[in-house]
């Protein structure tokens, strides 16, 4: 399942998209969780009783002004979460 | 102008022309007690709130009311509204699951499934297992799912940030227009040629944009016209994220509404799936089918629902 976390406004899209078929055998013991300096991920069973990453409620409506420290403005050539998500299960849609 | 429009003009009262009509409904032809399994699923949205029970995994009756000010006593009146027509307590339900953004706080319910899940269940029931993305027009947002054939979401995202193409956007323009809003739909198709949309980026844009308009001389079924097709243009830029596929199902309030339902489908070039149900029911009706399975997994033997 993609699941895809955030919202679109005037200024445009923001989606972090999760792969749960690719989190489900997480090989890196869910590093996502630990390289996000705003701590965005946690861990959660969805509803189809998978335990698998997603981004925080009270940070899906906020993920433009959360994300800015980590992207090239903010001196990171690469993702902190994308480059720790090793299965390629996280993808930024900006 | 229609009937109800002139009577609120004559009489002068307050007329709640974003007020929908409440509803509950169960099936005369079946006998609850003759089944095996009695579930009900549960959705407290933000501005409806629905209950559904089911037997034997067939849906048997449901209804649909607005949702009061706090989600307990929103739950409670919805399943009371369906129980009322059967004679059912909920000591007779075998499994309750709470769906909606009030999931959490139905008080007699085992389980909380969200709303994305229970949609997509919901609209596998209703439209079939060949639908594969539904549209979900709440009242304060908008989801975009996509499904496999069993009713599993494979891809989805939700817009919760702002009223745009929601219920509650409509219902802003239905107040601010003094229209009706079962008649907005039919409304906008009267125009001599379709305007373009008004802001589709936000309603307090749009509703200044709209009062505007209208002093500019656009009749009000222009203006509407042009709501309408703003809320399409906004819901169909999210749909194209999942990438649309055949079947298309569209469920929620506005799912009611052809004036957006007609729009949407023309920017798609795709036709939605028509169903016999009340679109709204969508989400509570997959919780309730998602309380079957879980009330079949509990065997010969399974638990009440706990009254409170």
């Amino acid at each position: 399942m993609i699941a895809n976390y955030g919202y679109k406004d005037g200024s445009g899209e923001y989606y972090i998209a999760i792969d749960t078929d690719k989190c489900i055998g997480c090989a890196v013991g869910r590093a996502c969780v630990a390289a996000c300096p705003r701590e965005l991920f946690e861990i959660v069973t969805d509803d189809y009783d998978d335990e698998v990453a997603a981004v925080k409620e009270a940070h899906r409506r906020t993920l433009a002004y959360d994300c800015t420290g980590c992207k090239p403005a903010g001196g990171y050539v690469e993702l902190p979460c994308t480059r720790a998500c090793t299965p390629g299960a996280i993808v930024h849609s900006w | 102008m229609s009937t109800s429009e002139k009577q609120a003009g004559t009489t002068g009262e307050k007329k709640e022309y974003w007020r929908w009509q409440e509803s509950a409904w169960v099936d005369p032809a079946r006998d609850w007690r003759a089944a095996r399994y009695v579930t009900a699923g549960v959705d407290v949205g933000s501005v409806s709130s629905q209950a559904v029970v089911v037997c034997d995994g067939e849906l048997y009756g449901y209804s649909s009311m607005r949702t009061g000010n706090n989600s307990p006593d929103s739950a409670h009146a919805a399943m009371r509204a369906v129980m009322e027509q059967c004679g059912m307590t909920l000591d007779d339900l075998h499994f309750v699951v709470g769906t909606g953004y009030g999931r959490v706080n139905v008080p007699f319910a085992h389980k909380a499934v969200t709303e994305i899940a229970c949609h997509a269940r919901g609209a596998n029931y209703m439209g079939g297992s060949t639908v594969r993305t539904i549209l979900d027009m709440g009242g304060q947002d908008c989801k975009a799912i996509h499904c496999d054939e069993r009713g599993k979401v494979t891809n989805f995202l939700m817009n919760d940030k702002c009223a745009a193409g929601t219920g509650r956007g409509m219902e802003v323009i239905a107040d601010l227009m003094q229209i009706p809003i079962a008649d907005l739909g039919p409304r906008s198709f009267e125009v001599d040629e379709e305007p373009q949309a008004v802001s589709s980026v936000c309603v307090v844009f749009a509703k200044s944009e709209a009062l505007g308009l209208l002093k500019a001389g656009w009749s009000k079924n222009k203006v509407v016209a042009a709501y309408c097709q703003a809320m399409a243009e906004r819901v169909v830029a999210l749909l194209e994220r999942i990438h649309v596929e055949k079947d298309f199902f569209i469920t929620g309030g506005i799912a009611k509404n052809p004036g957006v339902v007609k729009r949407i489908e023309r920017l798609l070039k795709l036709e939605a799936v028509t169903t016999k149900y009340d679109s709204q029911i969508a989400g509570a009706l997959g919780a309730a089918l998602f309380a079957h399975t879980l009330a079949q997994k509990q065997g010969a033997a399974p638990a009440r629902a706990a009254a409170s």
